[in-house]
């Protein structure tokens, strides 16, 4: 395998006159967990479709595994894994019988099937309940299946559209972090679509952000979150009105101060000491309850880019 | 790609027979299939049923019902229930997929229809006590054999191009029983609306003819039928648009 799971130039697609994915280029490094963050209909679905070969691009290119997307989509599929937006799976057979049936599309002999079979049931905790109907299943003990069938024949590169929208907080935490540990497990890369942004943030090594089919940056979460906002501090306490407010901001460390009825929040340049901040502030007779510093969140990040962009 | 043709065969046919959990509650569902076709008409029918191969007749309903069914539920039921675009992003091939659907939805229409069969000849059997074995003659066992497998092919291919272009499993149920009525009932009501010399003048010339020769040109003009529906079948059932549909 290169090292380089996933390569795009100008990876385009129509749908008549709507331009769903419009000339993204990115690489995906191998056995990294990739996020590829938008909001709904911004062209996740449409660009994970056009990487398994199952679209054909209306311009550029897509270089999968080393393969190209267009004339070699089935060598992609051959060694890829996915679980699309809907899970996929038989629920009118049991969890054994769903992961038998796609042992036996991706060719595992029976000893292979049944020792794999067993190795994922029981890795999620499903094994005492294989032989029970999946459609009697939650959906949270479904997408740990559906994933279980994406890594069954142990893929170099498994797509995963949204593995956990529509899950409740707990089930979604406990599928991340199967998810985390198989991926690490199997070394796979794992090419992860979410409009979640905590659990970008918690699961990939790199995130992309699309938008109305644009690519709007590419970096690793804490990169995105220096490329949208610099540093932040809270402060809260009594005596920040106004002339404080403005005597804040002409600070050379202070980017832009905002005041909300007594608590004040500054964005703060690249490398400013903060310590002299406080200081003014105290010299200033303002009675401060609490100081906090810290870094944007992703969130913010991703507002922040996606509003730019509008 | 013939191993891929049977594991999907193998998936559909075991999604269908063990949907209710276990086989013998499947086959309970079925229960009223082999009371019609294995027990209440081969009461009705009594010995002619071995005696006569035309009397087999009835059977030919076991497939056109089954298969018909079966192939709706593995096309578009699979686009209904969302999981024909996990398939498709598998490694396996288009003409696999398709031709596994095919397959299955015959095995399972001719299977029973051979089961309804082996079941009528039992009840028969056991109705009529007086008469010895009673078994199906050489050319009945033909008609359950070739038109069977032909029969059944008809209804899966043609059933494949209609449920292929229907956005339901209703809609390609529907669609499906529409033209197999149409098929069965348009020659009898041609026949009704003839005038009675011109009907005794088909009837004459159909006694006349030459049955094995017929025969074979009817099994001829069956697979030709069923080989240009399943080419049809091919040419719609593509990835790119399976997707976009």
């Amino acid at each position: 395998m290169t090292d380089c799971a996933i390569r795009t130039e100008g990876l385009t697609r129509d749908f008549g006159s709507l331009r769903a994915v419009d000339g993204i280029s990115l690489e995906v490094p191998a056995g990294a967990i990739f996020g590829f963050l938008g909001p709904n209909g911004s062209g996740k679905t449409t660009t994970i479709r056009l990487l398994l070969g199952l679209l054909e691009p209306t311009h550029g290119t897509a270089t999968v595994l080393g393969h190209d997307a267009r004339t070699d989509a089935a060598a992609i599929r051959q060694h890829c894994g996915a679980l699309l937006e809907h899970s996929g799976l038989y629920e009118r057979m049991t969890a054994q019988d769903n992961l038998e049936f796609y042992a036996r599309v991706w060719h595992l002999d029976p000893s292979q099937r049944r020792e794999r079979v067993h190795e994922l049931l029981s890795g999620l905790a499903l094994w005492d309940r294989r032989n029970e109907l999946v459609g009697a299943w939650s959906r949270g003990m479904k997408q740990k299946l559906a994933v279980a069938r994406a890594l069954l024949h142990r893929p170099d590169l498994v797509f995963l559209d949204e593995p956990t929208a529509g899950l409740d907080p707990i089930a979604a935490a406990a599928l991340r972090e199967d998810l985390t540990a198989l991926a690490r497990r199997e070394g796979v890369t794992v090419f992860l679509t979410t409009h979640n942004l905590g659990e970008a943030e918690k699961l990939c090594d790199q995130v992309a952000v699309i938008r109305s089919g644009h690519l709007l940056a590419v970096g690793r979460p804490d990169e995105l979150r220096g490329q949208a906002r610099r540093d932040r501090m809270e402060i809260t306490g009594r005596g920040l009105d106004a002339r404080v407010t403005a005597l804040l901001s002409a600070q050379p460390a202070v980017e832009s101060a905002e005041n909300d009825g007594g608590r004040l929040t500054l964005r703060l340049r690249d490398g400013q000491d903060t310590a002299p901040l406080v200081t003014l502030l105290v010299h200033e007779g303002v009675e401060i309850d609490e100081v906090r510093k810290g870094g944007a969140d992703l969130e913010e990040a991703f507002m922040a880019l996606v509003g730019t962009d509008q | 790609m013939t191993s891929d043709v049977v594991t999907i065969a193998w998936k559909d046919l075991r999604e269908v027979l063990l949907q209710s959990g276990t086989l013998r509650k499947s086959l309970r569902g079925l229960l009223f299939s082999f009371l019609i076709f294995g027990v209440f008409l081969p009461l009705q029918i009594g010995p002619d049923l071995v005696r006569e191969p035309a009397a087999i007749l009835p059977f030919a309903w076991v497939p056109l019902l089954l298969a018909s069914g079966m192939v709706a539920d593995g096309i578009a039921g699979e686009r209904e229930r969302h999981t024909l675009e996990t398939l498709l992003a598998s490694r396996l091939s288009d003409r696999a997929i398709l031709f596994g659907k095919v397959v299955a939805a015959i095995a399972y229409g001719w299977g029973f229809m051979l089961v309804s069969a082996a079941v009528g000849l039992v009840t028969v059997n056991l109705a009529n006590t007086g008469h010895g074995i009673l078994l199906y003659s050489p050319v009945a066992l033909v008609l359950l054999g070739v038109f069977g497998v032909l029969g059944a092919g008809l209804v899966a291919t043609g059933g494949a191009l209609v449920a292929l272009r229907a956005p339901t499993v209703r809609q390609a149920a529907q669609n499906m029983n529409l033209a197999i009525f149409a098929v069965i009932l348009v020659p009898v009501l041609v026949l009704q609306v003839l005038p009675e010399d011109v009907r005794r003048q088909v009837f004459t010339t159909l006694s006349g003819l030459d049955w094995p020769t017929i025969g074979a040109g009817a099994a001829v003009f069956f697979a030709l039928v069923d080989l240009l529906l399943l080419g049809a079948a091919m040419a719609r059932f593509q990835r790119a648009r399976l997707i976009l549909d």
